[in-house]
């Protein structure tokens, strides 16, 4: 099977423009004849259910939560970036589109990237228009901040919780369409499988968490907006519910999984407190912009908070400023995670020995101590509550955790993954952010996708299909999928064996963070392979699921999620082996500059990796996407 | 630390319940209250007994999906969530009960989980601007007084975990429903709306068998993300004004 990206000729800035046009029209009044199923509600979901219901769809939206608020889009903190350009520093669609692809490190398609920019805009006024408070000057107009590595004032951002801000607006336009009754809403009901038939998705099954009952959807395309796999970890910065099960599920019936290895590790998160640990908080990238981030020069272990203070500057290492002076504390996040590894790893780390300080000392003196409450009061209210220490008298300990995928199943431009009719929008999908993502471009791309692409590309696909082209639920591939997923779920009861679904769950997340974690090579990622490959031998004859498939039950839910997990993380590192250069996120100890930076090999590696799922246990096929570069030079990134 | 737990368990929504007794011998002060249950529940299944049910998902105080009635109130001792409640705040063998939200409009559904549905409802009923996507202005053709911004925002933070309605002996959802209705009828884009809005989401709170307010606080008090009474006082205004000049009347003025 060949890629198809899709991606329209003409240049740069009309290649959305022209094929908008291009696309395909659904006659109003025939809308209502086509049913279209969407999995997740967080921002792209929420926001693409909402959407196609306005435009006249019957649409069916499910979450596995018990309400399509609980997404987790809500815990985004920090902001959303678009090129509005109303601080008058020099910031242009051309300049975000720029920036996003330099710091995907050059493995993302451009036009998609042009795209995002381009509709960045209009996702601002949408959700002012929705009513969401964003942070406003005095004058009463919208207040803006730099973030996460730019150089411009782009970010749009509601205190620390824009996530929950932005989610909030999309969940009020959901619930508008369902009261109109064009969205029926499914709350805790899991997508457990895809139904394909004569090529084109068809339908899912999913499984009622709370009667267990297993029950089939058709529609005529099914957009899957189901997040990331960040959990493979087991600790990341993710929900605990956080899954890759739809995504799987979608692989395993045909669509291709791009660039798995793609994980961001983000610098700036609470450090490990103990075994007992079940998962990892984040405190927002905005830190960064008045908190300097060091080490003290000699290895001190144990060094706490209140022992630092007394530290005078001269033994200090303020290393992120020392070796980046351009970009100081505000280098991407792949840059700062590594740097934090690298200096913990020379024995000087602070706490445990697995974290760095974050020090806002001279951040108050400057702006007092209300100014830096009034930013970031709720993140250090949250660190006080986690940690038990008092931020405001001592500098916060980080350590980078888990938080994003770039990976996600390979769509073309218009959100089509390599099922026809089977689409994956936001974090689910590989599209936009190459090897790294920029702080502030997960809420963007998010909406992007469901208000302003799939809107448009969806019509396309259908007006071509027509809407006597739909398969009800009494077609045997329904049948012979909801058999699957049964005999699935009383496997996993069957096998009553002697560990817990998370003592494994622990084990694949410790294989994955060694090996497959902040810095990557050869020797390592194939003991990882065999690792995992061992794993998902016992997991399936030593799994202990107790209670029964007619109820609610919270361990065959995670056992069902973990098993795919297992299967995933095989082929993230499958995917890290294949790509022996490093770029963004992806690091490999065999590839970097004499200064220990990501040295990308462009002339092997300049494409999207797309795999092919072959069957159980059989190694999967790789394909490649090129990928072309018109308009920028590929460069090394630089930030010093 | 050493404590016992009394957990409240209850097979489905139609079964009687009980509270279970277990001791907990292996609880390190750092954990959290929600990983607290996590360690129990392994050593649950590890001896053939199912674990206990729960909600939660964010464990980082946002999502609104923890609950727990916690000796005697919603999240524990402090005004937080249970998943930011550290186990630093109990002390070694102490008794901690369990239960779940207790609110008819709140079912049980197994264990410790609850059905909060109600509250979906309740904002499909009005919490919401009617703007489709795309068609709208610029987002700074909009002024709004930052002191406006803010008070909205304020009452935009709440996380519908239901506390509120847990925390009240009438089990009223004032403090819930008066968050959404203050956050729109502060701002300009929520004027056009206003008095419908307010109709018909406490139209929907009723409808839902959620009890009145009398005005204790208790709501108030147990908040973990401090949402203000005076939301409640401004949905009262907000309603009784509605009501004096309903929006039927006014929407057939004109014409003849």
């Amino acid at each position: 099977m060949k890629l198809e990206s899709k991606i329209p000729e003409g240049p740069l800035a009309e290649k959305w423009t022209k094929h908008k046009f291009n696309l395909k029209l659904v006659n109003p009044a025939n809308k209502r004849k086509y049913d279209v199923i969407v999995v997740g509600t967080g921002l792209a979901g929420a926001s693409a259910a909402a959407s196609l219901g306005e435009l006249g769809y019957n649409v069916k939206a499910f979450c596995f939560q018990d309400s399509p608020r609980r997404a987790h889009s809500i815990a985004a903190q920090g902001g959303i970036n678009a090129a509005k350009n109303y601080q008058n520093d020099g910031d242009s669609v051309y300049r975000l589109f720029y920036d996003t692809i330099k710091g995907g490190d050059y493995r993302a398609r451009e036009a998609n990237v042009y795209r995002l920019a381009e509709v960045s805009v209009d996702i601002i006024d949408q959700c002012v228009a929705q009513g969401v408070p964003f942070a406003r000057e005095y004058g009463g107009l919208l207040a803006n901040r730099s973030f996460g590595g730019a150089q411009v004032s782009r970010t749009f951002y509601a205190r620390g919780q824009t996530g929950q801000q932005l989610l909030l607006g999309a969940y009020s336009a959901l619930n508008r369409q369902i009261a109109n009754g064009k969205v029926k809403m499914y709350n805790r009901t899991e997508m457990l499988d895809v139904v394909v038939v004569d090529g084109k998705a068809r339908g899912i099954i999913t499984r009622d968490l709370i009667t267990g009952k297993i029950e089939a959807h058709s529609a005529h395309a099914v957009l899957l907006c189901t997040g990331g796999y960040g959990n493979v970890f087991y600790l990341s910065t993710n929900a605990k519910g956080s899954n890759v099960t739809a995504a799987w599920r979608a692989h395993k019936k045909g669509a291709f999984f791009g660039n798995p290895c793609f994980t961001q590790i983000h610098p700036t998160c609470i450090p490990v407190s103990g075994t007992h640990q079940s998962k990892l908080t984040l405190m927002s990238e905005s830190l960064r912009n008045d908190g300097r981030v060091w080490v003290p020069k000699k290895a001190m272990p144990g060094l706490k908070s209140q022992e630092a203070m007394k530290l005078p500057e001269s033994e200090r290492d303020y290393f992120l400023e020392r070796k980046y002076p351009s970009f100081g504390n505000l280098v991407p996040r792949d840059v700062a995670s590594r740097n934090a590894k690298q200096v913990c790893d020379e024995g000087r780390g602070v706490g445990s020995g697995l974290a760095v300080f974050l020090d806002f000392t001279d951040a108050i003196k400057r702006d007092g101590e209300d100014t830096i409450r009034a930013k970031y009061g709720n993140l250090f209210d949250m660190y006080a509550q986690i940690t038990g220490e008092n931020p405001y008298k001592g500098p916060m300990m980080i350590y980078p955790a888990v938080h994003y995928t770039m990976g996600g199943l390979w769509v073309d431009y218009n959100l089509m993954t390599t099922v026809p009719g089977l689409y994956a929008l936001g974090e689910a999908n590989f599209s936009d952010h190459g090897a790294n993502r920029l702080g502030a471009s997960a809420l963007m791309q998010g909406l992007a996708d469901g208000y302003f692409v799939i809107p448009y590309t969806i019509g396309d696909y259908l007006a071509t299909i027509g809407w006597n082209d739909k398969v009800g639920t009494d077609h045997p591939a329904f049948k012979e999928a909801m058999d699957g997923v049964n005999e699935r779920v009383t496997k996993l009861l069957n096998i009553k064996g002697k560990k817990t679904v998370d003592e494994f769950h622990r084990e694949l997340g410790h294989a994955m963070w060694e090996y497959c974690g902040m810095a990557r090579n050869e020797e390592g990622l194939k003991k990882a392979k065999k690792i995992i490959q061992d794993l998902k031998a016992e997991f399936w004859t030593n799994v202990n699921v107790l209670g029964g498939a007619s109820e609610l039950n919270q361990e065959l839910e995670k056992a069902g999620r973990v098993a795919d997990f297992i299967e995933l993380g095989e082929l993230m590192v499958d995917d890290a082996l294949n790509r022996s250069e490093s770029c963004g996120g992806h690091f490999r100890e065999e590839s970097q500059t004499p200064e220990g930076e990501a040295m990308r090999k462009d002339d092997e590696f300049t494409y999207a990796a797309a795999w092919e799922y072959k069957g159980d246990n059989q190694q999967e096929a790789l394909h490649k996407e090129e990928l072309k570069f018109e308009n920028v030079k590929l460069t090394q990134r630089s930030y010093k | 630390m050493k404590i016992t737990l009394k957990v409240w368990r209850q097979k489905d929504t139609n079964s009687k319940g009980a509270f279970k007794t277990y001791q907990h011998d292996h609880v390190s002060p750092d954990m959290s209250f929600l990983e607290m249950i996590d360690v129990l529940n392994e050593e649950l299944t590890h001896k053939g007994e199912e674990p206990i049910a729960f909600d939660h998902d964010c464990r980082e105080g946002i999502c609104g999906m923890c609950s727990l009635y916690i000796n005697g109130r919603p999240h524990g001792p402090l005004q937080t969530t249970t998943c930011q409640l550290h186990m630093r705040s109990f002390t070694d063998g102490q008794t901690i009960t369990v239960e779940p939200w207790r609110a008819s409009a709140f079912p049980v559904v197994k264990d410790l989980v609850v059905d909060r549905t109600a509250f979906d409802r309740i904002q499909q009923a009005g919490g919401y601007i009617n703007v489709n996507t795309g068609g709208v202005p610029d987002a700074n053709v909009i002024p709004i007084a930052k002191k406006i911004a803010d008070e909205a925002f304020d009452a935009a933070t709440c996380i519908g975990c239901g506390a509120c309605v847990a925390a009240c002996k009438n089990a009223s959802a004032m403090l819930f429903v008066s968050a959404k209705v203050s956050q729109f009828a502060l701002l300009p884009q929520g004027q056009v709306e206003r008095k419908e809005r307010a109709e018909k989401m406490v139209a929907q709170m009723d409808a839902e068998g959620f009890g009145s307010c009398t005005n204790t606080y208790a709501c108030e008090a147990e908040c973990p993300k401090g949402i203000k009474v005076t939301n409640i006082a401004r949905m009262n205004r907000e309603y009784f004004t509605a009501m004096l000049s309903s929006y039927q009347i006014e929407t057939k003025g004109g014409g003849d």
